[in-house]
């Protein structure tokens, strides 16, 4: 039965394809002239340029960080292209105009975006490569005074707002690879809820790689004011290449006095074959600012995907009384690594803050949690709970916790539970003996195990996570 | 109850078994038939539960020789679930624990892959939910325990009662129970031992696997084995099992050897 454990989880992935669409790709390489390129391209502000550029100098000198618990071969960023957007034969007046090629691309995604979209009442804002091609419900949400774009469109027609909030929550200097993407960043999502308004639907951005060795350095920003709500959906899926890609994302969250920011991710992108080769990295800093009083902002993330996941969506809990939460299910198969977590920085009095993270390891797998929660001096009455479980499928994966408390508060409370469990033979033997097969099995133990998680997603992208579990647990059994 | 006209439902032959290399089976023969109640007794670490699992299809078991027939076919070769749905059921001694899965869930999808496999309609939640709790009645079973995960903190007598909730439920054709009796006080025994009862037919048989002749005075076997270091050496009517009580079981062994039994292999 050992076996069967092994095999369970050896499910190809299934979203490996490339599309064959023109790219207008910069040559390989970054210096201050890539960077002006890339400003160029877009037609940017000069304020902006400046942006870039003072990450840049930054970046310049920062070291890659070392204390992830992920192994890789060290990058050549001179060897990858900062640029790659479709070549714009016309401007895109409606879907019709959508390149077929890439249409048939999201149909064999599973993503039919016009028919999703209105179907499931879900505007999506489509990333292709580094490039928005088009944009639905636009009009609808502006009617309300939400903007939802691509962050190079905010740029054109939202500047103050842009310029007042980006680089605001993680800042150009803040790690070496949020230095890199404040740098070269080509685009990604903003979305503005104004004060007052409950966003009326999800909003979602599928997000996808496509050209082989080109980074993918995609910025969101979401601001949420004054009694504004909004929920976020972000799935991705990435087409199958041997060469390993990076991909180094900032999003930025900020929540006003009483907004509610959630932020719901399901990530399944290429993780590499069985041996570990190919795959992306995914180097990515979120953070979320709870700014004003009685704010909250969630982040729920289902991964399962990328050779390497380094992420820790991250709250800084300024204003009084305001709550962060992180829900997290991060599977890793075959050699992927994820060392993933979340931080949480209690500033305000009576903050909150609540922490539930499953890891499932497999195959050769090595799944790491790492959580931060910080206590301020000024923090008073600010609580944590925190819940870290590992599940170990077969014996050669392995599972670690690293929980860093730092309470500078004696009216603080911060609370620690931890656990791992194993799928062992004894389980599926059991399950097998009342007539129900392993990989039935497997997924029924999984799912009871990531419940918690589960249900925090919206109820469409929780159906999405529980069959991408399912699928990825899939094998050939029997 | 013994027919003379009942089918033969296992045929074990000569069965042998390892674990890590280690011989624990070392030659097996029982025969038993539709409609009787077998009791296989024996010391600690005589090989009961390995033989349970053994012909459940456990994998840390392997088999290195002789035949077992089940229902007229190859146990052998067949999948550990699928002997399963053709109606073997093993009440283990050691229930497993399946954390963050409810009972209810589990029950159901146990049940309904059974019926599936039967070409018989699929119960959805609700009409689960009603079924399920009439079982639990005839085992003074606590509805609770639907919502709770599988065996979790389930007291030893609990997770006794939730097997023969599932024996209930699967309604198999032969169900060998691995010591249900022990870690029940005096009550539990008299309702599990009932529920068994309630659940033995013409058309299908039990193997009780008990140390303690406790259990057969509720449920009355029509065949005693006496099992010692890997082999049936006695066979008997329920007499035996007082007998057993009685004197212990070395005189058995003793017994058995001074036999010079072709499979005895002294000294091995
Ligand atoms: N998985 C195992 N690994 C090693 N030894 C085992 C294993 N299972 C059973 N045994 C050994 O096999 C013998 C029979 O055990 P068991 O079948 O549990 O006996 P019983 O149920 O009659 O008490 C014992 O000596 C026991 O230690
Ligand atoms: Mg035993």
């Amino acid at each position: 039965m050992s076996s069967i454990l092994q095999n369970l989880v050896n499910q190809p992935y299934q979203h490996g394809f490339i599309t064959e669409i023109e790219s207008d790709v910069a040559p390989a390489g970054l210096s201050e002239d890539t960077i002006r390129l890339i400003s160029r391209k877009k037609n940017e502000p000069e304020w902006l340029l400046e942006f870039r550029l003072k990450a840049y100098r930054q970046w310049l000198t920062m070291e890659e960080p070392g204390w992830p618990n992920v192994k890789y071969p060290k990058i050549n960023f001179q060897a990858i292209s900062y640029y790659s957007a479709p070549k714009p034969k016309n401007k895109l007046a409606s879907m019709d105009e959508v390149d077929p090629e890439l249409l048939r691309t999201f149909e064999k995604l599973g993503v039919p975006m016009n028919e999703r979209a209105k179907l499931a009442g879900v505007a999506v804002d489509v990333i292709f490569d580094s490039v928005s091609v088009a944009t639905t419900y636009k009009a609808k949400l502006a009617q309300v005074g939400i903007i939802f774009c691509s962050i190079s469109e905010a740029v054109r027609e939202h500047p103050e707002l842009v310029r007042q909030y980006l680089g605001s929550v993680v800042p150009v200097g803040d790690n070496f690879y949020a230095a890199l993407n404040s740098a070269v960043f080509t685009d990604g999502s903003f979305c503005f809820i104004p004060k007052g308004v409950k966003c009326p639907m999800d909003l979602s951005t599928y997000f996808r790689i496509n050209t082989e060795n080109s980074g993918q350095f995609e910025r969101t920003l979401i601001v949420a004011e004054e009694g504004a709500s909004v929920s976020y959906l972000e799935g991705c899926t990435a087409p199958k290449f041997d060469t390993n890609q990076l991909h180094a994302a900032v999003v930025e969250l900020i929540a006003l006095d009483n907004a509610d920011i959630k932020y719901s991710t399901v990530q399944n992108w290429y993780a590499g074959d069985e041996n570990g080769l190919g795959g992306i990295y995914n180097f990515v800093t979120k953070r979320g600012l709870c700014k004003g009083v009685n704010s909250r902002i969630s982040w729920t993330q289902v991964e399962t995907g990328s050779a390497i996941t380094w992420k820790y969506p991250s709250c800084v809990l300024r204003g009084d009384n305001s709550v962060g939460e992180f829900y997290s299910v991060a599977l890793t198969n075959h050699h992927q690594q994820a060392d993933t977590g979340t931080k949480m920085v209690h500033i305000g009095r009576n903050t909150r803050s609540t922490i539930v993270s499953k890891g499932i390891s497999a195959g050769h797998s090595s799944n790491s949690y790492r959580g931060l929660v910080r206590m301020t001096p000024a923090a008073a009455g600010a609580r944590n709970y925190s819940r870290c479980d590992s599940m170990l499928i077969g014996d050669q994966c392995s599972a670690n916790t690293f929980p860093y408390i730092q309470a500078s508060n004696p009216a603080a409370m911060v609370e620690h539970e931890a656990s791992t469990s194993k799928i062992g033979e004894d389980q599926l033997f059991y399950f097998a003996q009342r007539g129900i097969g392993a990989e039935e099995a497997v997924s029924m133990i999984i799912n009871g195990f990531c419940k918690d998680v589960f249900q925090q997603l919206p109820m469409e992208f929780a159906v999405e996570a529980t069959k991408l579990l399912g699928l990825k647990l899939e094998g050939s059994v029997g | 109850m013994i027919y003379q006209d009942s089918r033969t439902l296992l045929a074990v032959r000569d069965l042998r078994a390892t674990v890590n290399g280690t011989e624990i089976l070392k030659g097996i023969d029982l025969s038993v038939r539709s409609g009787e109640v077998h009791a296989i007794m024996g010391p600690n670490g005589s090989g009961k539960s390995t033989f349970a699992k053994v012909l459940a299809g456990h994998p840390a078991y392997a088999v290195s020789g002789g035949e077992v027939s089940f229902d007229g076919g190859n146990l052998f070769e067949l999948e550990p679930e699928t002997r399963s749905r053709r109606g073997m059921f093993l009440g283990f001694q050691y229930p497993i624990e399946i954390p963050g899965v409810a009972n209810s869930q589990f029950l159901r999808l146990a049940y309904n892959t059974l019926q599936a496999e039967r070409g018989k309609e699929e119960l959805d939640p609700l009409e689960f939910d009603d079924f399920v709790r009439e079982k639990m009645k005839l085992l003074e079973m606590n509805p609770d325990f639907l919502d709770r995960s599988v065996n979790e903190g389930f007291s030893g007598g609990e997770k006794k009662r939730n097997e023969i909730l599932q024996m209930a439920l699967l309604e198999p054709k032969l169900a060998i129970l691995d010591e249900t009796d022990s870690g029940l006080d005096i009550d539990a025994l008299r309702i599990v031992a009932n529920g068994v009862n309630h659940l033995a037919t013409r058309d299908n048989a039990i193997i009780l696997v008990t140390h303690y002749q406790r259990l057969l005075n509720y449920i009355k076997p029509d065949f005693v084995h006496v099992m010692d270091a890997g082999r049936i050496v006695k066979t008997g009517g329920s007499e035996l099992a007082l007998e057993l009580e009685a004197r212990g079981y070395d005189w058995v062994s003793a017994e058995f050897i001074a036999s010079g039994t072709p499979k005895a292999e002294v000294g091995a």
